[in-house]
């Protein structure tokens, strides 16, 4: 728009901004300032509820503690009563060391299972179904109940899977087993379930948005070329969904390794994660103990995402 | 290009119709059985056919104040819901032109979305810890708190939704098409004009969208609501108390019903969007009917 703005000022000088009243007035305001005006806000939204409250995070994790209140006075505490017994306990993990190895191998579950699911969700609707109407009818399909209550889709699961659930009342009158199974709900089980139930999403929209901008003709050179279903399928499809991949999966882990709702409800209050070490805290008050998780969490989390953008850059995809 | 369907569309096809039935069958499951029987029990088969549980929630005789929760987050649904339309569309229009700061709002945007949501929770509820503090120090012994609902509460859930306006307005101008607004500013219209009668109407179907969004991840948020909203609590926050002590079909009453109002707003807003779509689609183009 600026260059055309230019182009059209060079070639006749006056036409470009018109001449009327109201014109020079907006003319005056510069451009600039009508950017702060119109992004200014929302930076002040996330300045406020989002950047400042970070680095009070930071903050009160060094801050110092009793059983009541906080005490604005440096202290590592948080920290070394995070770690506490991790050298000592050498080469056993420690708590903390336990409850992160859980947390990756839940995230690692989901992210396989999501990415799975994802993938062929996604390509079902970007490359078999050919009519926009039904795509835009079957995403929809897929993206109404993410605005519908993750709460509610937890609970949805206890009458499938209870002790008395439809699972283990159908397993019994086949005869698969005689008593019920006691792992399918409150166990890691079911957390996992309930974690790809709720988040596959993030998997499938990043993951159709990548394939639906495939030119499909690299897809019929690949087959004119001779290739099969699955080399096109390895060496064109997923290649270039790679960006849609990578975002996919970084919502995924990142949701995952915060989570504590999900891991508690479907957990039964009884597995630990990081998230639920930051709500445990919390709920005995310890907030520079708490603030020092999340720092811990964080940086993982941070580290995890670096790692990710290194194979796609976020900006170009969005 | 090959003719019929290839085998792999029905293998795709059924791996589709499991995922959609993945999604939806528990949630049903739920809704049929808040309309047992007052003898019922959490699970299947159903114990008669009443609204006992549906009413008995209406009656207030239920567990916790669940009008009130009702009121509160149907309050901050439309305000979140409200706000987010408003900034999200001002900054996706500044997000046409460079402007400086621009890469620090979007990685702002984009780590809101993806840092843990008890993160935020927490760091929200420290900044307000210790403006109480701060205020209590030094200019009102007798203050209580900054924390509520509007104040905290709405930051949190701005911190939310906020992101996906903003990456949905960069969707709808991703595929904008400028020369409209060129075509309104060369016949004279003002800047504000322009975003009025030209790229307001066309953008309407996409806003519409941006306020499902909004209301409904705040009628349902809970993550980032638990540390930061205060004394009192929201409908989700209600329901998840629920989760570790109710043994009767309260819970999946209360399920039905706010779900039924996140239904209700869905239906709604694609409903207006599709009208919208409808009448761009009927009456947007003059185009090859002549001089009128």
């Amino acid at each position: 728009m600026d260059t055309s703005d230019e182009t059209l000022q060079q070639a006749s000088p006056g036409l470009a901004r018109g001449s009327g009243q109201t014109r020079q007035k907006a003319a005056r305001l510069s451009p600039s300032f009508i950017s702060w005006l119109q992004a200014g806000p929302m930076m002040l939204v996330f300045l406020a509820f989002f950047l400042i409250p970070l680095v009070f995070v930071v903050i009160v994790s060094f801050w110092d503690y009793n059983e009541y209140q906080l005490l604005p006075a440096f202290s590592g505490r948080g920290y070394t009563d995070t770690f506490e017994g991790c050298i000592a306990q050498l080469p056993e993990l420690c708590t903390i060391g336990k409850t992160y190895v859980k947390t990756l191998k839940l995230c690692f579950m989901v992210w396989a299972i999501t990415l799975f699911i994802g993938f062929w969700v996604a390509y079902f609707l970007a490359f078999h179904i050919k009519s926009k109407t039904w795509q835009m009818g079957l995403s929809l399909l897929c993206t109404i109940p993410f605005w519908t209550s993750n709460v509610i889709r937890m609970i949805a699961w206890i009458p499938l899977l209870g002790r008395n659930g439809l699972v283990n009342s159908g397993l019994l009158k086949v005869g698969v087993i005689d008593q019920p199974v006691e792992w399918l709900l409150y166990s890691e089980f079911s957390v996992v379930l309930a974690l790809v139930h709720l988040f596959t999403f993030f998997m499938v929209v990043p993951i159709f948005n990548s394939m639906v901008r495939i030119d499909k003709s690299l897809i019929e050179a690949a087959y004119d070329a001779g290739a099969t279903g699955f080399q096109t399928l390895v060496n064109v499809i997923i290649p270039l969904a790679k960006p849609g991949i990578v975002i996919g999966s970084i919502f995924v882990i990142t949701i995952v390794m915060g989570d504590f709702i999900t891991i508690g409800v479907m957990g039964g209050q009884q597995i630990a994660a990081a998230g639920k070490i930051i709500e445990t805290r919390l709920n005995a008050l310890q907030f520079p103990a708490a603030a020092a998780n999340a720092v811990i969490l964080l940086a993982i989390t941070f580290l995890i995402i670096t790692m990710m953008s290194r194979i796609v850059d976020i900006r170009k995809e969005l | 290009m090959r003719e019929g369907r290839p085998r792999s569309f029905y293998v795709l096809a059924v791996f589709f119709a499991a995922y959609v039935l993945f999604l939806y069958g528990p949630m049903i499951a739920i809704y049929i059985l808040s309309f047992q029987g007052p003898q019922g029990g959490l699970t299947f088969p159903m114990n008669g056919m009443s609204t006992y549980w549906l009413s008995k929630l209406f009656q207030g005789t239920g567990i916790v104040d669940l009008g009130a929760a009702f009121r509160r987050s149907l309050l901050l649904g439309l305000v979140v819901m409200a706000v987010t339309v408003v900034l999200s569309v001002a900054a996706g229009m500044a997000f046409r032109r460079k402007f400086k700061a621009q890469s620090i709002l979007f990685y702002s945007a984009i780590a809101s979305l993806i840092v843990p949501s008890i993160i935020t929770s927490l760091g929200i509820s420290l900044e307000f810890r210790i403006i109480d503090d701060l205020i209590k120090a030094h200019w009102n012994e007798n203050f209580e708190t900054s924390m509520g609902l509007l104040t905290s509460g709405l930051g949190a859930h701005l911190t939310w939704t906020l992101p996906f306006g903003l990456l949905i307005m960069f969707a709808i101008f991703n595929r904008f098409d400028p020369r409209l607004e060129e075509a309104a500013r060369d016949l004279g219209a003002t800047p504000w004009q322009t975003f009025r009668h030209v790229v307001l109407p066309i953008i309407l179907p996409s806003v519409i969208g941006i306020g499902l969004f909004g209301f409904t991840l705040s009628w349902d948020e809970l993550a980032r609501s638990s540390q930061a909203i205060g004394s009192v609590n929201t409908l989700p926050l209600d329901l998840q108390g629920l989760t570790t002590t109710v043994t009767k079909p309260d819970i999946y009453a209360l399920g039905t019903i706010i779900s039924a109002v996140s239904f209700a707003v869905i239906t709604l807003a694609l409903g207006t969007i599709h009208m919208l779509n409808k009448r761009q689609a009927a009456k947007g183009s003059d185009a090859g009917k002549g001089l009128v």
